[in-house]
């Protein structure tokens, strides 16, 4: 009985594992706990955006605009440092209450005017993808001393190896979201939400809040992944992250949360992300290969997860 | 005696107008502690929007509700439970994949500085079942992996733990079998003796007598009046609820005696048929103008037989032949003249949101291909002409079709069939959850049929029902079909017998 509610997780897991196992076999070098650390230190930003997205799929909706809120997150950070002179105290903060903020609108449209959420947060990715060149058409180059001093800061880990903290801010994120989905109120009516929405309006849960909540979520998450990501490149610009909305929704759903809502796991989630970096580092190992074969070789395994859903939910709706 | 005590919920006067339709009018409830109080009434009566004025879902025209001598004004559901009244509907409202003890508690678990108590909850969760409802089951496991009798109980645990003054139970045995409607009773008994209020809403009459202390009657939105169970026989009751004498169910005409079926032609043959898992190799054939019933337990592989008769699922093994030929998929089957009606009629059925008109004509068109399409003017004579043949109610061809009654839904879908003039009419439960008149009508629909040549397979859980309609039937228990009985041996005691084995 364990094993069904666990058993997409664990293909996770165990897919993982097995990639890192083929990586080290072929590849001198490629097994050390480093390795495994790049990965953390280069999707830092991804797994931020994709814990926000899990909570979105699992309560049956979908946000498209997470990747352009990242690039809008950039595009605002680097002109009021770099061109206003903030300092980043303060803008840190107001990138992640805008963030919010514009998840908290998305939310607010999608469930008061009940249109569906893939329309509306494709309307929210074109919004703030373009706002992005209201300010710039160009790279916008950091070199802030707090910035750069982030961006270079390694801490050191027993053994020689290092991270980010850029991965210690995406490590809290997986924590507080475990916690989140599983120990509070919101986490469960979310899940609740997903499995139906009908009954949880029914059953007396508070689903508007619950449902804005859940893109407010998605909102603050893709912006503090955007504050990573400009740690990360020490820049802002318009096309940072151009399409990743579909990588993350990749990542959740590699991750083992079923896209039709109330199943899934953020610690999936972090798996699917770990899943994305080490076909990447295989790439980048091989040296043959181009770059374009990550996105090949996500596509099959997003086949592979889709059926393997279908397949589990239709034995489930065998059984009596 | 019990007429002295005062009623804890006391409804009067109630009106509710909906545009174009006068859902209630002047209805009268009351409700007495520790009773059972059925609320009967034919599709359309009134019943679950008497249910939904009640628990908020509606609001109420004119009228007054009292609760325990206060009045008592709802707005939503929400409001409702938090005044003492809870309800469980037909169709389970609770979240398939949160686990079963999440299920009670949502909403109101218990808590520590935020953080849930999942230990303590399903401790919780597990004694409220077994002390209350005499369920033993693990309370972490996933709603879904439940049957839907066990989900029913977790409703009611539900219910219970929120609040327990009045109980509304809205068709809770409509897809229950007879064991586990035995059980839910024995827990509503128990509930009953520990002063709990049920109101309680179903269309099977052996049932409200088992259970029920009280009958309240309505009629096309109307109140008709207020029983004690007792003292209401069973024909009285009937002919209140539909407003007229039992003729309708005695005028069926009776079967022509004597018709040997192996004189007539075979219309569709199944020899060998068989799908693991949901039913083992059968034999049946079907001949021309017969009547053929399924009789067994939900669950016996009634449905199971339908469609692999009308190639829904494909067999294993066996081969099946309509008129000596060879059927492999739904359409080839439509082809050869084999109608389908299912028993999901919401979702295998009925399209919500099209009108009588657009429904009726789905199947036809869809024969006919996507470039002939069928003249506005040609489709109106035929809605007008099936809504008068079948007694639809509104005859308005233009209503949407989710605004009608289930009876009436139901003979929408059977216009569509027969508009196609199938030779063999596959209906798997045409009569569920409809009234006792409209069921009359479809029964009586079905012989008529079958007079004029078309042959018929009827899926009922009624036994009386099928045995009424069928010239022969076929008897299945545990996914297997264990006889055939036909002609003089054809009587509910033998039928009865071969369901129950031994």
């Amino acid at each position: 009985m364990f094993s069904r509610k666990y058993f997409s997780i664990l293909v996770t897991c165990a897919l993982f594992a097995l990639m890192f196992a083929v990586g080290s076999y072929l590849y001198t070098g490629f097994f050390s706990l480093q390795v495994i650390l790049n990965l953390l230190i280069d999707n830092a930003f991804l797994l931020i955006t994709a814990v926000g997205m899990t909570f979105v799929i699992i309560s049956g909706g979908i946000d498209l605009s997470v990747g352009s809120v990242i690039a809008l997150t950039t595009m605002i950070s680097a002109t009021l440092v770099q061109e206003h002179g903030w300092s980043p105290m303060a803008v840190i903060p107001l990138v992640l209450l805008m963030g919010a903020a514009f998840g908290w609108g998305m939310g607010a449209i999608i469930h008061y005017f009940q249109i569906q959420p893939f329309i509306v947060t494709l309307a929210g990715m074109f919004l703030a993808r373009g706002l992005c060149y209201v300010i710039s058409i160009d790279t916008i180059t950091i070199d802030n001393a707090f910035y750069t001093a982030v961006a270079q800061t390694k801490i050191d880990l027993p053994g020689g190896s290092y991270v980010s903290i850029n991965v210690v801010i995406a490590l809290i994120v997986v924590a507080l979201a475990v916690y989140l989905a599983h120990y509070t109120r919101f986490g469960r009516n979310v899940y609740a939400i997903g499995g139906s929405e009908q009954s949880a309006l029914l059953m007396g849960l508070p689903v508007a809040q619950t449902k804005i909540g859940v893109y407010t979520l998605s909102g603050f998450c893709s912006a503090l992944a955007g504050v990573v990501f400009t740690f990360y490149m020490l820049s802002g610009y318009g096309l940072h992250a151009v399409g990743m909305e579909l990588d993350t929704i990749a990542a959740v759903v590699i991750g083992g949360t079923l896209l039709t809502g109330g199943v899934g796991y953020v610690m999936g989630t972090f798996f699917g992300v770990l899943i994305q970096g080490v076909i990447q580092t295989i790439i980048s190992f091989e040296g043959t290969l181009s770059s374009w074969w990550t996105k090949i070789v996500i596509g099959l395994l997003l086949f592979m997860f889709i059926l393997l859903q279908r397949v589990l939910s239709t034995r489930r709706s065998m059984q009596p | 005696m019990l007429n002295e005590r005062q009623p804890i919920l006391q409804m009067r006067r109630i009106h509710k107008h909906f545009p174009g339709v006068k859902a209630l009018s002047g209805v009268d409830f009351r409700l007495f502690p520790g009773e059972v109080h059925a609320l009967m009434g034919e599709n359309g009566a009134g019943k679950s929007t008497l249910i939904k004025v009640l628990t908020g879902v509606y609001s109420i025209d004119e009228g007054h509700v009292e609760l325990e001598g206060q009045e008592l004004i709802v707005r939503s559901p929400l409001e409702a439970q938090a005044a003492g009244i809870s309800t469980v509907y037909q169709e389970v409202n609770l979240c398939p994949n949160l686990s079963v003890a999440e299920n009670i508690f949502i909403g109101r678990e218990p808590r520590r500085l935020g953080r849930i108590l999942w230990k303590e909850m399903n401790q919780k969760a597990a004694d409220l079942l077994q002390e209350r409802l005499q369920l033993h089951i693990d309370v972490t496991q996933p709603l879904d992996t439940y049957s839907v009798a066990v989900q029913q109980l977790v409703a009611i645990a539900r219910a219970l733990n929120i609040s327990a003054k009045v109980l509304i139970l809205d068709e809770p045995t409509s897809s229950l079998d007879r064991n586990e409607v035995e059980q839910l009773f024995r827990i509503m008994n128990n509930l009953k003796k520990e002063g709990l209020s049920i109101l309680f809403v179903t269309h099977f009459l052996d049932q409200v007598y088992e259970i029920s202390d009280r009958i309240t009657i309505l009629r096309n939105g109307e109140f008709v009046g207020e029983y004690m169970a007792q003292e209401l026989p069973r024909i009285e009751l009937v002919a209140k609820m539909i407003g007229k004498d039992l003729r309708l169910l005695e005028e069926l005409p009776t079967l022509a005696e004597g018709e040997g079926s192996a004189a007539k032609e075979v219309m569709l043959e199944a020899s060998g048929l068989g799908k693991k898992g949901a039913i083992e190799p059968f034999d049946l054939s079907i001949h021309r103008g017969e009547v053929v019933g399924l009789a067994g337990l939900l669950g016996s592989g009634r449905t199971e037989i339908a469609r692999l008769l009308f190639a829904a699922d494909r067999p294993d093994q066996g081969t099946l032949l309509a008129e000596g030929e060879g059927v492999a998929t739904p359409r080839q089957a439509i082809t050869q003249g084999i109608a389908f009606c299912s028993e999901n009629r919401k979702t295998e059925g009925i399209i919500g949101d099209l009108s009588v008109r657009e429904n009726i004509i789905l199947a036809l068109q869809a024969t006919r291909g996507w470039y002939q399409t069928i003249s506005r003017k040609r489709q109106e004579e035929i809605a007008d002409e099936y809504i008068r043949m079948l007694n639809i109610h509104p005859n308005d061809p233009e209503q949407l079709i989710k605004n009608l009654s289930g009876g009436n839904q139901q003979k929408v879908l059977l216009a569509r069939w027969l508009l196609t003039e199938p030779k063999l009419l596959i209906l798997d439960e045409p009569t569920r959850g409809i009234d006792i008149g409209a069921k009359a009508e479809i029964q009586k629909l079905v012989l008529t049929l079958s007079q004029k040549g078309m042959s018929v397979l009827f899926i009922s859980s009624e036994l009386e029902e099928v045995l009424r309609v069928s010239n022969r039937v076929a008897v299945l228990r545990d996914r297997r079909k264990v006889t055939e009985i036909a002609d003089k041996e054809l009587n509910q005691q033998n039928v009865m017998q071969a369901i129950a084995g031994g």
